[in-house]
């Protein structure tokens, strides 16, 4: 492999080239930003990093130039960042315009202790949700924020998590293997060496005595506190009621909490609850090697396991700056491409069964799907965790056959589920009551808000990263971005088949110029050499955007491994679609947007 | 009926062996019971999409009288904790074990939910339900395939078989005891360790 200090370009772009107009466009606006604050804005030199450092007090002035006279209208991620010898931290933003193109990044740092950076919600509504995430897990005061709660933990929780200082209970080293766990070679279970053995840590004030548990106090303030009307004239006086929503509930996919302000049956006011599958993904991942971390990303959109190994792939891959042979590439769109069908079908045939279509659609559709799982356990060994993608590769080659299979479901099978779910589903007056016009999402809105994929599709807004900032080897494939006009439940159903449509489209392609050859970059290895630097790979899985944030310091752990989950961001939008709307219809608008916990909570 | 009900050292005249079947109280009792475990549909993580996977067509659980999978705990035999069991989650699975009526079975389905799996290291993750809910049976895997899951609902329907109404703990005539519901605080707070966290003298992790 090469050890590519050559990887580390001066700006950003996700792919693994840069178009000349694209270089041009950033360029254009690095500039301007750069004149226009003179003091206040400096390109970030440091040593394989991009973007520009915005000094915090002119962070909102800045955003709204960015917005307003550059284009870059989508805030895609926001994060932090713990430089604990630095003794700062760093909140990193990535914007990008809906035209297309790649990422102007920048950043703001501030002190460690007392972090305080002026909150984006204002300009970006999108970064609501991200800035609670770096609240909770690094302590970042985001100040204007118009709702900063913990978000991924409790309120009470000890600490955040993610500071460099805040140490894991009973796995307090920074990097595997722990040797608390082989002193002298032999194993010993970490949970016989702590006081209470449940893997708990309490801080050293904490006392039983007089301690009351947070609750959710916080989450109901200002709800249900509505006079929702006084009873003068004809009507009887009635309140508001806060209704929960989950985390056990069967529309809701998962543990996923919704509380609801209702007016009768009408939603005042909706906030998602998420966190219940908050399993640390990140702290876990910057104490893993680079390669521990690929068989983490399958566990995060747990249906799309591929696809998120693309990513991950991607952004390591960008740091140490190789590319994968010709025939790994075609071998990672085809699964890339399978995975989109698989997610979106299975999409539908759950947004059915919270409309009360009890299972029927979802057992054709998992029907199809389990052929397509079939060729995932043939290439990776696994139906769904596949752990398939290597830096530079991928894990093996196709096995005997699997060309033959995937051409069947390619040419036969597939396109024929998909005008049966046409045929059964799209005029069906049910799904059409339930759907039209519930749920609207206006372009605006939608890009206010950072959702991706299907959602942002349906909202008429073409962005698709395939198209707008090629990876891989997407440029090369000729398909159509689907896009439907009205932003409802039903459009982002209907985007959901187009897409399939397009993914059969793309891997007729594949299975027609996929060459023979190698399938991995030099020698597989288990400990990769990853320069240091940051880098940012982003796909576009079948929920939306993925995105991974990798910084390396030239260990062999990752320093900062974030992950841009599109699900979550996502859910920004939640409660403003859901005003107004029944009670029932939450579920349709919900299960339209399609999200998966592990995703969600990571 | 399956063959396996009769006793066979209890003679039945010819004549009557279409209509009539002679049994054991508990063999009846416990067939009844083993071929119509309700789960409660509970998905996790992971887990619950390969749990919907075994529901679907391919492996059809309705084979074994589990298709009926209820949201609602007070309808269910069977919680599947099928994927990780976070410190957020937990206080939720615990007082959806207490709302199930007797007799309930316990499956902890795949890595995580036997002993934490791949984030068993984590700050929010629980090392296994089995710190707090008896389990019945333990399926491996990450996830497991449905197969396995199948093979862990077998092995569940043999515990079942085994059995026996005079002793079986729902019966006794002391009331069965409820889990203590978690707390969260700081870190998560067990109340079975309340004697415990009193006298300990606090200490940082």
């Amino acid at each position: 492999m090469q050890s590519g200090a050559e990887g580390a370009c001066v700006i950003q772009g996700t792919g693994h080239g840069m178009s000349e107009p694209s270089k041009q466009i950033i360029h254009d606006a690095v500039e301007t930003l750069t004149s226009r604050f003179t003091d206040s804005v400096k390109p970030d030199e440091r040593q394989g990093y991009s973007g520009l450092l915005v000094d915090p007090q002119k962070l909102v002035e800045f955003a709204t130039v960015l917005r307003d006279e550059l284009g870059y209208d989508y805030l895609s991620s926001v994060t932090g960042v713990d430089y604990l010898p630095d003794g700062m931290m760093e909140v990193v933003y990535h914007a990008y315009r809906t035209a297309g193109g790649a990422a102007l990044v920048f950043k703001a740092q501030t002190p460690r202790e007392d972090a305080v950076v002026p909150s984006l919600v204002p300009i970006y509504p999108g970064a609501d949700l991200q800035e609670r995430e770096a609240w909770d897990l690094f302590g970042i005061h985001f100040a204007e924020h118009p709702d900063l709660r913990r978000i991924l933990t409790w309120e009470g929780f000890h600490g955040h998590p993610l500071r460099k200082d805040w140490k894991e209970a009973y796995f307090e080293e920074d990097a595997k293997p722990f040797d608390i766990r082989w002193p002298d070679g032999k194993a010993i279970r970490v949970e016989d060496s702590t006081q209470y053995r449940k893997n708990v840590s309490y801080p050293s004030e904490f006392t039983l005595d007089g301690w009351v548990p947070e609750g959710d106090t916080l989450l109901y303030a200002g709800m249900g506190d509505v006079q929702a009307s006084d009873g003068n004239g004809d009507d009887i006086a009635t309140d508001t009621i806060i209704v929960n929503l989950g985390p056990q509930h069967p529309s809701t996919h998962g543990v996923f909490r919704m509380v609801a302000e209702l007016d009768g049956e009408t939603i005042v006011d909706l906030k998602p609850v998420m966190g219940y599958l908050h399993r640390n993904h990140e702290k876990i991942g910057e104490r893993n090697t680079f390669l521990m971390n690929m068989p983490f990303t399958d566990r995060l959109d747990y249906i799309c396991s591929m696809g998120n190994n693309f990513g991950y792939a991607l952004a390591v891959e960008q740091l140490m700056g190789i590319r994968p042979p010709e025939r790994a590439e075609y071998i990672r769109v085809m699964m890339a491409e399978l995975t989109r069908i698989l997610n979106h079908i299975w999409a539908i045939g759950f947004l059915l069964n919270d409309l009360g279509a009890y299972f029927t659609p979802a057992l054709y559709v998992i029907k199809e799907r389990e052929l397509i799982l079939d060729i995932f356990e043939a290439v990776s060994g696994s139906r769904m965790m596949c752990n398939y993608f290597r830096f530079g590769g991928v894990a093996r080659d196709l096995p005997e056959g699997v060309i033959e299979k995937v051409h069947d479901l390619v040419y036969e099978r597939l396109p024929r589920h998909l005008d049966e779910l046409d045929a059964y589903l799209v005029q069906n007056e049910i799904v059409r009551a339930r759907l039209i016009d519930v749920g609207v999402l206006p372009a605006e809105q939608a890009i206010a808000y950072s959702a991706a994929g299907p959602v942002l599709r349906a909202s008429g807004v073409p962005y698709d990263v395939r198209r707008a900032d090629p990876y891989s080897i997407y440029d090369r494939f000729d398909f159509d971005v689907a896009m439907r006009p009205n932003g409802d439940s039903y459009d982002r159903f209907l985007i959901r088949l187009d897409e399939a449509h397009q993914s059969l489209r793309i891997l007729r392609q594949v299975l027609r110029d996929i060459p023979e050859g190698e399938i991995q970059t030099g020698k597989p290895r288990h400990q990769v050499r990853v320069p240091a630097g940051e880098s940012y790979g982003r796909v576009e899985n079948p929920k939306g955007e993925l995105g991974y944030y990798v910084v390396s310091n030239g260990t062999p752990n990752p320093w900062r491994y974030h992950v841009r989950a599109t699900s979550f961001i996502n859910l920004s939008a939640l409660g403003e679609m859901c005003k107004g709307h029944k009670v029932a219809d939450v579920v349709a608008i919900l299960g339209s947007l399609d999200i998966v916990l592990g995703e969600v909570d990571r | 009926m399956p063959e396996t009900l009769d006793n066979p050292e209890v003679p039945v005249p010819e004549e009557l062996k279409g209509q009539v079947k002679i049994t054991t109280l508990d063999r009846i009792y416990n067939w009844g019971r083993r071929s119509s475990v309700w789960p409660m549909m509970f998905g996790l993580a992971c887990c619950g999409i390969e749990m919907i996977a075994a529901a679907a067509s391919r492996y059809d659980l309705a084979r074994f009288g589990m298709e009926i999978m209820r949201p609602s705990p007070r309808q269910t035999d069977l919680i599947i904790v099928s994927g990780t069991v976070t410190k957020k989650m937990l206080p939720q699975i615990i007082r959806l074990y207490n709302q199930m009526p007797e007799p309930k079975y316990v499956v902890a389905m795949g890595a995580c939910a036997c002993g934490g799996g791949p984030f068993k290291e984590g700050y929010s993750v629980v090392s296994g339900i089995d710190k707090f809910l008896p389990v019945d049976v333990y399926i491996p895997g990450c996830p497991p395939t449905p197969q396995a899951l199948l093979h862990g609902l077998i092995t569940l329907q043999k515990k079942i078989d085994k059995q026996s109404i005079r002793k079986v703990k729902w019966y006794q005539k002391h009331e069965s005891r409820e889990v203590p519901v978690p707390l969260l605080g700081p870190d998560l707070i067990d109340p079975r360790d309340f004697p415990e966290l009193e006298e300990c003298e606090p200490s940082e992790s």
